[in-house]
C-alpha cells in the first residue's frame, strides 16, 4: 500500500519525500488531537474517578 | 503456477509488514502523546487557569462572594510543599475526562473548599501533567495549602488508604462513613493506584486546621 501511495504522489522524489512527510504530520496530528482523547478514556490506565468502577 | 504463488507470498508479506510498521508507529505515537502531549496540554491549561484565578482574586478583593464556579473553572489554587515548593496546581470543577485533563478536579457533589463537610478531589497520577504522581509520599502531619479567592486554608494530611473503584464512602462528607451529617471541614485526595493503573484508588485525607484571609498573607512555607 505504501508503494501504491509512492506511485501517486507527484513530482520527483525529493519532491514525493517532502510530500511523504508532510502526509505523515496530517495524520499524526489528527490522532493526538481527535483520536487518542476518545480512546485514551477506555484503556484501563490512570482511571482516578471514584464509584464508577 | 509456481511463479503465481510467489507472488502471492510476497504480497501478503509486504502487506502484513506494512500493517506491522503501521501499528509500531500508532503505538509509538501513543506513547508520546501519553508521556509528553498530554502533560505539554496540562501545562499550557494552567497557565491559562492560573492567570484567571489570579484576576479573579483581584476582583474579589472588597466585593461579596462570587457565583459558583461552572464547569471546568477554576476553583482553588493548591500547594503542597512536601511535593515542592514549586508544587502548584489550579483545581478545576468536575471530574469529568474533559476537567480532569486541566488539572485536578472537584467532585461537584462534595463541599466547596473551607465549608463543613468534605472537599473532595480527583487527579491525575500518570499522564496529563500527572498533579498526583507523588501524593504517595505523603505523611501524616503533611500541610496541604488551600488558596481561594478569600483566604488561605491549612489541612493536615490525617491519613491515607488504598481502595477499590467503588469505595465512594471517601468522598462522603464524613469520609468513610456516608450518610452522616458533617461537622469537621476535611478534603480528600483521589488519584489511581497503582501509578499507572486502575484498578485501586490512592485516597488521602485530610483536616482543616487553620485559616486566614488572602490579605493576612500566605501561611509559613508557601512563597
Amino acid at each position: 500500500m505504501y508503494a501504491a501511495l509512492w506511485r501517486l504522489l507527484p513530482g520527483p522524489p525529493w519532491l514525493k519525500v517532502a510530500e511523504a512527510l508532510v502526509l505523515l504530520v496530517m495524520v499524526s496530528a489528527v490522532l493526538l488531537t481527535w483520536v487518542f482523547p476518545v480512546v485514551e478514556p477506555h484503556l484501563p490506565f490512570d482511571r482516578i474517578i471514584i464509584g464508577e468502577g | 503456477m509456481n511463479t503465481a504463488l510467489r507472488n502471492l507470498t510476497t504480497g501478503a508479506i509486504r502487506v502484513t509488514a506494512e500493517l506491522a510498521l503501521t501499528a509500531g508507529f500508532v503505538l509509538l505515537l501513543f506513547a508520546f502523546y501519553l508521556l509528553v502531549w498530554s502533560n505539554q496540554r496540562t501545562a499550557a491549561a494552567q497557565d491559562d487557569l492560573l492567570s484567571d484565578f489570579r484576576s479573579q482574586s483581584e476582583d474579589a478583593d472588597g466585593a461579596t462572594s462570587k457565583a459558583r464556579p461552572g464547569p471546568g473553572d477554576g476553583v482553588a489554587v493548591m500547594h503542597i510543599p512536601r511535593l515542592g515548593d514549586d508544587w502548584e496546581w489550579v483545581v478545576v470543577e468536575g471530574t469529568e475526562d474533559s476537567d480532569l485533563r486541566n488539572g485536578p478536579g472537584r467532585f461537584t457533589d462534595s463541599a466547596m473548599p473551607g465549608k463543613m463537610g468534605n472537599f473532595a478531589l480527583a487527579g491525575h497520577r500518570a499522564t496529563h501533567g500527572e498533579p498526583f504522581a507523588h501524593v504517595d509520599r505523603l505523611e501524616d502531619g503533611d500541610q496541604i495549602v488551600v488558596e481561594t479567592a478569600k483566604e488561605w486554608l491549612v489541612y493536615q494530611v490525617a491519613w491515607s488508604r488504598i481502595v477499590a473503584p467503588t469505595a465512594t464512602e471517601v468522598i462522603a462528607p464524613v469520609a468513610g462513613h456516608p450518610g452522616q451529617k458533617p461537622t469537621q471541614r476535611t478534603m480528600t485526595l483521589v488519584t489511581c493506584h497503582p501509578r499507572w493503573g486502575s484498578t485501586e484508588r490512592l485516597v488521602i485525607g485530610s483536616q482543616l486546621v487553620e485559616r486566614r484571609s488572602a490579605a493576612a498573607g500566605p501561611p509559613d512555607g508557601i512563597l
